[in-house]
């Protein structure tokens, strides 16, 4: 986008793209609402800590397995935890595990489907058939292997996270880019003077994000679900550390006594966060497509 | 005819790299084990010299590419090695437990199409209806629902509330006896017998699981399933069956339908990726005695040698449900084998 | 009485943007054994007044108002029930783009069976010899074995006999053809059309011809209407509406439309018709492509797409290169504009040979600019995330070495040149219409002023009134730039009225080049006088009896 704006000239280009978010926004009540919902997850992210209202850490076994009160929203843990500062400050590590899985995954898929698209021949074949071996596996399979034989930590849980996700992107490039490599306009930037990779670069691929917009938000939900899905199993983040998968982990040995906010909070929060990022979809779709300016 | 034969040999024979492929994988994350295989297989009492010994009885004193031999060798005799913590061999442990998650895979998955499809062929044919809202509705929430998180709400629900379900754990309470094996599922040997106590016992434990997993997949089903038929149903074809008068019910059924169920058998591939994903958390949340739950188990006592076997044979399960779905999609679509 | 009679139908569709009406008050009338043409061109509202008729509209259409009367029947408010005997059994419908108009993974022979066991015109025994029959009925050779076709394995022309075929196997009395030819070959759409019409008389049928081409339409019907924006404009006997037309859009859709006899200026209204300025033919060849070769090599046997071609074009000449789908037109000039590699063969461009440069560095090389190429989509052809302004300075930023400010003028300055109001140089393809869109492409490929340029198609997408148009604007602008042109297209009648000559190509090959007079009224391949004979001629066609009102726009 920004060089479309640097063709044009002057500053209307970023001008007019901020209307055109700001159109978005207020076109659909359910971008609106999922944008908020974003800002509340930011925020929780960022200043989670600062405003929780207890220690998330600190145990108290007089006050164990509360339910939820004035004082404890949320009710307290087998320890005495405080289930409202757990879940408020866990936020920050279930976002930046997906966010960080996800941006890797966008650029490494980006460049490998683009690549391929484009040139096609022995790039396209090597690079299809590795994302096809990924493909092979059932990928939360797969990112269970790969966080068991590198090692249990949480830098290896993104990247687990963000190599079972690259397929997705390297693919939907690869087609977009694909079925563009011969459009007129394309031809047209080769005519102009476009040589290959600017072709590629400043007119093709712009045109793929749209689709990849849906795909980034899907992957941010489907990325939280994994990180979760792992520690819930035992793989990745370690207890005590606060995070919504393993707060369900723990809070389901309680469940069949009764127990039941230590794991619907955690529960809701993450499933709140994923259907955030899901609905964010069709907007960030919408902002990127500039056939939808008016 | 000889056509489609020879496409779907040739399918078969384009499942044979991605297998060599998924081997290479599966030895290289064997090889990427933290920290050295010899001293978690030599026990925590081993001194320098047995660890040596095992080493090369591991032929991890080999090259890369000796080893990968080795273990292809390995592979091809069946041998996955043993289980640390049950001193079995992994290849039997699986044998055992895979008839438990196939089972549980098997009947969400039969219960997620048989919800899913027609609610997402309603959904298109009559827009704006209550099949169209709820298909909507659990499409966006259906995929923000973590699986485990769902079983669990669904264990406090039908179990610690109204008490209708059994006690969440494993296949069958311990007040039945197991129906002689034949097939190992369950819910097909117990029939077989003609033992329909146990057939009850062994549904009412399946229920709950089945159905976690099921609303997990519903959504991508459901999805996929409506706008194919929106897309059908505004085809070109579509509107040529209708301006030649034909029902309503053929050509959503003959003309639609059929053509909307090739992206969404395209999709089913993807579906079974992130059913057999879930069935690992499902089965640790209702103690299912699957494959899932002994790796998981495996995971928490460093047990690798179960957790590579596990993972490899997952795939090597994946790839053959793709193949299948394959070669449904070549029976199903005459175009396929003539792309040139 | 008339078979169909429809009375003041209003249609309208919901959509997001609000209600569109897209049918108002139109009335017609169809006698039986009558033809009638319902011309128009897109978004006039023809086809969906047939979807009308049938109540086959798509989602969010409805009928408004107005009466549909099919034999005493009143068909606006007959039960669905009712409607769908009267659909293929009385009132058929035949489409554009056969091959999706037919199930993909259906045999052919059982989707017509499907109509014959739906409208009880075969039982499960007969129907597959019934199927047949039908198929035969359509001049389908080897009926029996087509039987098991899929659409994918027929040929479109095939495709379009098999969708005939089901239309008219339960012997309807009225067939409407929705734009039956559109998507077809030239000689392909003869055929079909000469099928159809030959069907109609052989069964006493009436019929309803929906078309954009009002060529086709004088040719093949007994009365034509003209519909504009939801309206109807004017209906009459087909000969009267295109010998005489009394309302102005008629007048200008009939002088638009290119035929026989008939110069560049006088495809625009009488108002706008200026001098067409003079161009000097130079002696000296600008492009002269020698023995121009291309095979792809495929998984099967190599294709030869292009084969020893050898053609030239002077300064300031306008060449045509005519020929149908496959007949290596586009390989050709691809070649020549440097995006393909040709196998073998020279291209010397003022002398020298470009093909020794790969087309993968002609990008960067300083001839790039001399050539250039008018897109057959225009749309296609502008990126949609760039403005129009974005997509003309792309070329003067990456090759013409010009600072910003220059490039804003000459952007503007190409504008002008090209008739494209400033005010739609910030606007993005989507904003703009076909006409528009055609303008920034023709202003970018000119904008580092070229000495040949192709032109693909360039009005293929376009409506006839527009069509007009821009051909007048390229014929403007190569007097005044003094370029030359290739001219690639299927249409001879339209390739004429800019080109000095004519090369004629088929399966890879030229059949006869020279003038395009000669060529039009003289030639000498049996391939270009069928190419010629395809082209539908109005009922006033033939040159020496023009009626004295068409002679005020003919000549």
């Amino acid at each position: 986008m920004a060089d479309v704006s640097l063709h044009s000239g002057g500053g209307a280009g970023g001008s007019s793209a901020l209307r055109h978010v700001v159109y978005v926004l207020r076109s659909n009540p359910v971008t609106l609402f999922a944008f908020a919902m974003l800002a509340l997850l930011v925020f929780a992210a960022l200043f989670g800590p600062a405003v929780a209202p207890y220690d998330p850490y600190a145990s108290n076994a007089a006050r164990a397995l509360q339910p939820p009160s004035w004082d404890h929203w949320f009710g307290t843990d087998n320890l005495g935890r405080d289930v409202f500062s757990r879940v408020l400050v866990a936020t920050r590590l279930d976002m930046a595990i997906s966010v960080s899985a996800v941006a890797l995954s966008f650029l490494v898929g980006s460049v490998l489907g683009a690549a391929s698209g484009y040139w096609g021949g022995w790039t396209d074949r090597i690079a299809s058939r590795v994302l096809d071996t990924i493909m092979a596996f059932p990928l939360f399979v797969l990112a269970m292997g790969i966080v068991a034989a590198m090692g249990n930590t949480i830098e290896n849980v993104v990247y687990a996270t963000a190599i079972i996700n690259v397929p997705f992107y390297a693919r939907l490039v690869r087609a977009e880019v694909n079925i563009r490599r011969n459009a007129g306009f394309a031809l047209a930037a080769k005519l102009s003077g476009n040589a290959d990779w600017r072709v590629l670069a400043v007119h093709i691929f712009p045109n793929a994000l749209p689709p990849m917009m849906v795909q980034v938000s899907l992957n941010l939900g489907w990325a939280i679900l994994n990180a979760a899905g792992l520690s819930f199993i035992g793989l990745g983040v370690r207890p005590p550390t606060a995070e919504w998968g393993i707060m369900v982990a723990e809070g389901a040995n309680f469940i069949v006594s009764g127990e039941w906010w230590l794991a619907l909070f955690p529960g809701l929060a993450l499933m709140l966060a994923v259907f955030t990022f899901n609905l964010l979809g069709d907007g960030l779709r919408d902002m990127v497509d500039p056939r939808l300016r008016t | 005819m000889a056509g489609r034969l020879k496409t779907i040999l040739s399918r078969v024979a384009q499942a044979a790299p991605v297998v060599v492929g998924v081997v290479i994988v599966t030895f290289v994350l064997t090889r990427a084990l933290p920290g050295d295989p010899a001293v978690y297989f030599a026990g925590a009492a081993a001194d320098e010299a047995s660890i040596a010994e095992i080493r090369t009885a591991l032929g991890l004193d080999k090259s890369l590419p000796e080893q990968f031999v080795l273990y292809v060798g390995d592979l091809l005799r069946g041998d996955l090695g043993e289980s640390i913590s049950t001193g079995q061999p992994v290849v039997t442990e699986l044998a055992r437990r895979l008839p438990a998650s196939l089972e549980l895979t098997l009947t969400a998955l039969l219960l997620s199409c048989g919800v899913a499809i027609p609610l997402g062929v309603l959904a298109a044919t009559r827009p704006g209806s209550w099949a169209d809202h709820l298909c909507r509705v659990l499409v966006t929430a259906g995929v923000s629902l973590p699986t485990f998180f769902t079983g669990l709400a669904l264990i406090y629900v039908f179990y610690y509330l109204l008490g209708l379900a059994p006690t969440p754990i494993g296949r069958l309470d311990f007040i039945y006896l197991e129906p002689p094996r034949v097939t190992g599922f369950f819910l097909v040997d117990a029939a077989l017998a003609g033992d329909w106590e146990t057939w009850w016992g062994a549904a009412r434990q399946i229920v709950l699981p089945a159905v976690t997993l099921a609303l997990f997949t519903l959504a991508p089903i459901c999805r996929i399933t409506r706008a194919a038929m929106l897309q059908a149903l505004s085809a070109d074809f579509v509107r040529t069956a209708r301006a030649a008068g034909l029902t309503r019910p053929t050509v959503i059924y003959r003309y639609a339908f059929h053509n909307a169920m090739l992206p969404v058998i395209t999709t089913l591939g993807m579906v079974f990726s992130f059913t057999l994903g879930a069935n690992v958390l499902v089965e640790k949340v209702f103690a299912w005695p699957g494959i899932g739950s002994y790796a998981v188990d495996a995971l928490v006592v460093s047990d690798y040698a179960a957790v590579q076997g596990f993972v490899l044979a997952m795939a090597l399960l994946f790839v053959a449900l793709n193949l299948a779905i394959d070669i449904a999609y070549t029976l199903i679509d005459p175009r396929i084998g003539f792309e040139n | 009485m008339a078979l169909l009679d429809i009375k003041e139908l209003a249609v309208a569709f919901r959509t997001r943007r609000g209600t569109v009406e897209a049918v108002r008050g139109v009335s017609l009338e169809v006698a039986r054994g009558e033809t009638l043409a319902i011309v128009g061109e897109s978004g006039s509202g023809k086809s969906v007044t047939s979807y009308a008729l049938m109540r086959i509209l798509d989602a969010g259409g409805t009928i408004r108002a107005g009466e549909i009367t099919y034999g005493g029947m009143d068909l606006r408010r007959a039960a669905e029930r009712d409607m769908a005997d009267i659909r293929g059994r009385e009132i058929s419908m035949i489409f554009q783009n056969p091959r999706a108009a037919l199930n993909p993974i259906r045999k052919v022979g059982r989707q017509i069976e499907d109509v014959l066991l739906r409208h009880g015109r075969a039982t499960r025994q007969d129907a597959r010899a019934k199927a047949i029959q039908a198929m035969e009925a359509v001049r389908i050779r080897d009926a029996a074995s087509r039987y098991h076709a899929y659409p994918f394995e027929l040929s479109g022309g095939m495709c379009q006999r098999v969708v005939i075929a089901l239309a008219l196997a339960c012997d309807p009395k009225l067939l409407i053809a929705d734009e039956p030819t559109t998507g077809l070959d030239v000689t392909t759409q003869k055929a079909v059309m000469d099928l159809v019409s030959e069907l109609i008389r052989e069964r006493g049928l009436s019929a309803i011809l929906i078309t954009h081409d009002l060529g086709l339409a004088a040719a093949y019907s007994d009365r034509v209407a003209v519909m504009r924006d939801g309206e109807l404009v004017e209906q009459g006997p087909a000969a009267a509406i295109f010998a005489d037309p009394q309302h102005p859009y008629s007048r200008k859709l009939v002088a638009a439309t290119p035929r026989e006899g008939v110069g560049i200026r006088e495809l625009l209204p009488p108002e706008a018709r200026t001098p067409a300025p003079p161009v000097q033919i130079g002696g000296r060849a600008l492009l002269e492509v020698r023995r121009l070769t291309k095979t792809f090599e495929g998984e099967g046997a190599p294709v030869h797409a292009v084969k020893d071609v050898s053609f030239s074009i002077r300064e300031s000449e306008s060449v045509g290169l005519v020929g149908e789908s496959g007949c290596g037109k586009s390989t050709t000039s691809a070649m020549i504009m440097r995006l393909l590699d040709p196998t073998a063969g020279e291209i010397l461009f003022d002398g020298d040979d470009l093909a020794k440069t790969p087309s993968r560095r002609f990008a960067r090389d300083p001839r790039r600019a001399s050539l250039q190429l008018v897109f057959q989509d225009a749309t296609d052809s502008l990126n949609p995330r760039f403005t129009a302004r974005a997509s003309i300075a792309d070329p003067l930023a990456r090759l013409g070495g010009l600072d910003r400010a220059a490039r804003r003028r000459r952007v503007e300055e190409l504008a002008d040149l090209v008739g494209l109001p400033q005010p739609l140089l910030e606007r993005f393809p989507h904003q703009l219409s076909g006409g528009q869109k055609a303008r920034v492409g023709i202003a970018r490929a000119i904008a580092l002023e070229p000495k040949l340029l192709i032109l693909d198609e360039p009005t293929a997408a376009l409506d006839v009134s527009i069509q007009a148009v821009v051909l007048n604007l390229l014929a403007d602008l190569k007097a005044r730039l003094g370029m030359s042109y290739l001219f690639v297209s299927h249409d001879l009648q339209v390739v004429r009225l800019l080109c000095d000559r004519i090369v004629v190509m088929r399966g890879g090959e030229i059949v006869e080049q020279g003038p395009a007079e000669r060529i039009m009224t003289a030639p000498e391949s049996d391939y270009t006088r069928s190419l010629l004979d395809a082209v539908p001629k109005p009922p006033s066609g033939g040159a020496p009896t023009v009626p004295p009102p068409a002679r005020a726009i003919a000549r």
